[in-house]
């Protein structure tokens, strides 16, 4: 299990390889994937349904009106991408699998979401970093996607693109806000960055999933759009007179469904009604 | 035994017309621009509609509220197709659905950003008030009570407003 920490050959990680991962993970070490652009797309979806989910978990707790109301819409953007990308993963898949069906009748070990999405939200400046460093690389995704050769990706990539614009918006703007605020919102948000810094290595990981898709016409450079990425965290991160945490290993495992313990006890709330009450409607 | 519907494409948008949006009744489905296409064959009308925001809840009612306002005028047999290709811009709103909007206190929305990135630290020009026409307005929250609404505040006419946020 220990391997999984850092596997990037260029770095020199070897001191960490015989320490335990910080969460208990249990799932298949190796899977076969009979077709890696369900598998690609559901990476996609699974992002956001649990980051929608973990959003939605605000309604009614946000620290001023506004803000309750924002998150919330927010986590409705993204429930509403996920239900796009389950549903074309559905359709990929050819399974009759629905996007309702993927949402709520999966484990967590069939998930591919990154566990940085998985959290659980901590405090608002937690949370809103938490966004901040997903929206910014979701932003630079859809914008590359938005020019993939599958027509289906490249239209939710079109659209979700739009929404996300708006998200980037809200949460960079946040983030200067506390940043440069009081003594205490400084650090809330300095702490949020450092603990999550180590679950960003995750969303630029490129395995053979993304070198199968390619034949799909869906190509798309991670080390570019992480460098764009960086950019873009660094200049926010400046203006909020905050600092950059080190380099340090990176957590990593969900991409393959190996979570932390988290994402079992979300499901467990997420998928409770449809799971008590198969087909119910209203 | 259905017959073949009598409607017209152009009788179809007249009925759509009068579908209001469920969120914004002071415009129909028509001005808002979701409404792509409407294509008759024998007895099946089928329109073809984009929605605005991915995760807005207002699309099902839409969607059924088209096919009883179609199902009204005597098409037996209506299907509504979602399309999410081209994305649904505010641009596609003519001046009389802005016009409506600013008279039922909405903002219009502004010109729509061009596709692709943006730059985190913009000044946007402020929104004047739809009730008293001030410019000295200001921001409050880009997110409102639907998805396609920001928040502002009129400091001429001290009224907070919605308005329909470019898209």
């Amino acid at each position: 299990m220990a391997h999984d920490e850092e596997h990037h050959a260029e770095e020199e990680v070897r001191a960490v390889v015989n320490k335990a991962p910080a969460a208990v993970i249990a799932a298949a070490r190796t899977t076969t994937v009979d077709n890696p652009l369900f598998e690609y797309v559901l990476r996609l979806g699974d992002d956001r349904l649990v980051l929608g989910h973990r959003v939605s978990e605000w309604c009614g707790h946000g620290p001023i009106l506004e803000e309750d109301i924002a998150l919330s819409n927010i986590a409705l953007d993204f429930v509403g991408h996920a239900s796009s990308l389950l549903a074309l993963a559905g359709e990929i898949e050819g399974k009759g699998r629905s996007e309702d069906t993927l949402a709520y009748f999966r484990e967590a070990v069939a998930f591919r979401n990154a566990l940085l999405v998985e959290l659980p939200n901590g405090d608002f400046a937690f949370t809103i970093v938490r966004q901040f460093l997903f929206d910014a690389y979701s932003v630079l995704l859809w914008d590359a996607l938005s020019r993939c050769g599958h027509e289906g990706l490249a239209a939710v990539a079109t659209k979700s693109l739009k929404e996300d614009k708006y998200h980037l918006r809200h949460s960079s703007e946040w983030v200067v806000r506390l940043g440069d605020g009081t003594e205490e919102s400084h650090r809330r948000v300095q702490e949020a960055l450092d603990a999550l810094w180590r679950y960003t290595g995750e969303l630029f990981d490129h395995d053979a999933i993304d070198d199968a898709v390619a034949a799909h016409g869906i190509v798309v450079d991670h080390a570019g759009l992480k460098a764009r990425w960086e950019a873009m965290v660094a200049d926010v991160v400046q203006r909020a007179t905050l600092t950059l945490p080190l380099d340090a290993p990176m957590r990593r495992g969900g991409r393959v469904g190996r979570h932390t313990e988290h994402l079992g006890h979300m499901l467990a709330t997420m998928q409770i009604v449809a799971r008590s009450h198969p087909g119910a409607s209203w | 035994m259905p017959m073949p519907t009598a409607l017209t494409r152009d009788a179809i948008y007249e009925i759509l017309q009068q579908v209001p949006d469920p969120e914004v009744p002071a415009i129909s489905v028509v001005e808002l621009g979701i409404v792509r296409d409407a294509v008759v064959e024998g007895e099946t009308v089928t329109i073809t509609i984009t929605p605005t925001y991915s995760g807005c809840p207002a699309m099902h009612e839409i969607e059924a509220d088209i096919v009883s306002a179609l199902k009204a005028h005597g098409a037996d047999d209506v299907r509504v197709k979602l399309v999410l290709s081209p994305a649904w811009t505010t641009d596609w709103m003519g001046p009389e659905a802005r016009e409506k909007l600013r008279a039922y206190g909405i903002a219009p929305p502004g010109r729509a950003e061009p596709q692709g990135l943006i730059t985190l630290t913009r000044a946007k020009a402020p929104v004047p008030c739809p009730f008293c026409g001030s410019r000295d307005t200001r921001l409050q929250s880009e997110f409102g009570s639907t998805a396609c609404k920001a928040i502002h505040v009129c400091k001429g006419c001290q009224q907070p407003f919605d308005e329909f946020k470019p898209f």
